[in-house]
């Protein structure tokens, strides 16, 4: 049989295939590079930096929960100088595609942030998280407000031509609404869902178990939400989809995928097996050769419903 | 960095509700670091979900035994593996704890289950005197693995000195040339900040090995930050730790 075509188009973007590293999950790239090798995965995108270093929350900043976890890491992040000069050669180095997330505070921060590092050659899009749980400023305030995610799609299209992603929260009614004011401001792919809030206390001390009180709910408990959500955008929009949340394995992936997803990331799954994404390359292999798929792209929005 | 299963030779009860497991591995012992640990996935199903960090407790040729208390379901379901059974390993992980600094004294304080680093550190201080001090709540928590020149403190005067582990390090310290000794200290947080405080104007070395809700041990969560006091930025103590010198930490 011939080789298998997993390689994937989000918009202008042709990812070898459609596994990404989610922001956040894997750092920078050099600590998992440990353990599995990045020149293999479709593309990694890096923890959300802002203009300036963040700090990020105090401890407790994680939690398990029933097939998930709550984290409040308040965007601790090395700042754009920093990745630039340290963070980035080892990034071009290990020849994947490098997908840079971008947080801030105010729609003049990500347009800066987007102006300094478009000329980066390594960078081959931008993911912009309006997202964020876990920020007093910024974060969700935008990812609630469906005119802040037009205007902030608006100003960075015009500064980049590289592939703009937008990053959309669950924690709104009407998902597909946002995902139809990306495409209309320019934006050539929406990336869904980024955490959904949460939080746990402990039952004798009374107290939250995470400093910040809420924190972003991942894991496989997540994951019929992602669907759903996915679902949603692809049935009204006619824009890419990259799908998040809960993917522990390569079913997950092909789920999401016939649900309405070009790509997917996973995240949570990188702290217990660091070497999921190679696992999940080969499985998807295995299902195209099993159910005589030779293109994966074919699996894209397949849903039959 | 080693990521795979691995059988279970044995699993004992050491104290109330406290347990030995030695894990066969398929890699050389020899390069293993007293200090450092290894992040525990306790089943095949996402519950638990998250890996479960437990410090080297002790190396016996191609066996590394961890020491644990049962304090929550992971723990739990580590206490009824038996031999045969697997457990997947993903380590060595964090640095360790230093010896190789001049000192002629180790003075190793051990809170509970912070005892656990101990046996392996001891085998590895060669040509050192070395005092243990052992601190719990209750004589029931008591033993003596892999341990030596054990003095023991207990909340309820049950076992040893009727007090806690600072009261015996200060008898101890009193007795000893604080620049030739070095402290290593492993337990919960309370007791290193009275640890922290008791030595604010010694001049005695101190490492601690610093605990934290972890969700990946190697770096790439960000969930277990430890501040320094002269430092904006935070520290990891999976990465950067877990032991740190303890006039550094912000406890
Ligand atoms: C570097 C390091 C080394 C350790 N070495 C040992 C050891 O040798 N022996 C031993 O018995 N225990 C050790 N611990 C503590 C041990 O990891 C916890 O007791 C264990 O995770 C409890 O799991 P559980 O599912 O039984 O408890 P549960 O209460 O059901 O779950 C514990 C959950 O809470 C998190 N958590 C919250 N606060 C803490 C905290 N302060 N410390 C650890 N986890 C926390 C855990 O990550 C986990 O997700 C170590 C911890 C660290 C960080
Ligand atoms: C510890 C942690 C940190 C995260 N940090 C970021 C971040 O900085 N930026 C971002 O856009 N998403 C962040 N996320 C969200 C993930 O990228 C992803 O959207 C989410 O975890 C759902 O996927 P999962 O269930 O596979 O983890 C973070 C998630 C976790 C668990
Ligand atoms: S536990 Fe993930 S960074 Fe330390």
């Amino acid at each position: 049989m011939n080789e298998i075509d997993l390689s994937v188009n989000i918009g202008s973007l042709k990812l070898k295939n459609p596994v990404m590293l989610a922001s956040g999950t894997v750092g920078y790239g050099n600590e998992i590079s440990e353990f599995t090798d990045l020149s293999k995965i479709g593309a990694i995108v890096t923890k959300s930096i802002s203009l300036k270093p963040r700090k990020g929350n105090p401890p407790q900043r994680i939690t398990e929960t029933p097939s998930g976890m709550l984290n409040a890491i308040g965007l601790a992040n090395v700042g754009v100088e920093e990745f630039i000069t340290h963070k980035i050669p080892f990034l071009k180095k290990i020849n994947s595609t490098l997908i840079c997330n971008i947080a801030a505070s105010s729609i003049e921060e990500y347009i800066e942030c987007v102006e300094i590092l478009e000329t980066q050659e390594t960078i081959k899009g931008f993911e912009i998280n309006v997202s964020c749980p876990n920020v007093k400023e910024g974060g969700l305030i935008f990812g609630n407000d469906i005119n802040a995610v037009g205007r902030i799609t608006e100003k960075v299209r015009a500064k980049t031509n590289k592939p703009i992603i937008i990053k959309l929260s669950p924690n709104n009614s009407n998902i597909s609404d946002y995902a139809e004011v990306v495409k209309k401001e320019g934006g050539d792919a929406v990336s869904a869902i980024n955490t959904l809030v949460g939080t746990a206390f402990d039952i004798y001390s009374r107290k939250p178990k995470i400093k910040n009180i809420t924190g972003g709910l991942s894991g496989p408990a997540i994951k019929p939400v992602a669907l759903a959500k996915v679902l949603e955008i692809s049935r009204k929009v006619d824009i890419p989809i990259i799908g998040i949340g809960g993917i522990f394995d390569w079913k997950d992936a092909v789920e999401f995928m016939i649900v309405g997803a070009s790509a997917f990331q996973i995240g949570t799954v990188n702290f217990v097996n660091p070497r999921a994404s190679l696992e999940i390359i080969e499985g998807l292999k295995k299902y195209c050769e099993e159910t005589s798929i030779t293109k994966i792209s074919d699996l894209i929005a397949s849903r039959i419903i | 960095m080693f990521i795979d299963d691995c059988v279970v030779a044995s699993n004992t009860k050491i104290a109330e509700n406290t347990f030995l497991i030695g894990l066969e591995v398929p890699f050389s012992t020899e390069k293993l670091l007293p200090g450092q640990f290894f992040n525990i996935k306790v089943s095949n199903n996402s519950f638990p979900l998250l890996r479960r960090p437990f410090s080297i407790s002790d190396v016996i040729e191609n066996r590394i035994y961890f020491m644990y208390k049962v304090v929550g379901e992971g723990t739990s379901i580590i206490s009824k593996k038996v031999k045969g059974e697997t457990l997947n390993l993903l380590g060595p992980l964090g640095n360790s704890f230093n010896i190789d600094d001049s000192f002629s004294t180790a003075i190793i304080i051990g809170g509970g289950i912070g005892i656990a680093p101990f046996p392996f550190l001891i085998k590895k201080l060669v040509n050192k005197n070395i005092q243990v001090l052992f601190g719990m709540r209750s004589k029931s928590e008591a033993h003596n693995y892999g341990l030596v020149n054990i003095n023991y403190s207990s909340d309820d005067g049950s076992i040893g000195l009727h007090g806690n582990v600072i009261d015996l390090l200060d008898v101890e310290l009193k007795n000893s040339d604080e620049t030739k000794t070095k402290i290593f200290a492993c337990g919960p947080n309370a007791m290193f900040r009275a640890l922290q405080k008791y030595l604010t104007n010694k001049n005695v070395l101190c490492e601690a090995s610093m605990e934290s809700a972890m969700a990946c041990g190697f770096g790439i969560c960000q969930g277990c930050p430890i501040e320094f006091k002269n430092n904006p930025s935070y520290n990891l103590i999976c990465k950067d730790g877990p032991v740190f010198n303890i006039k550094d930490i912000v406890i």
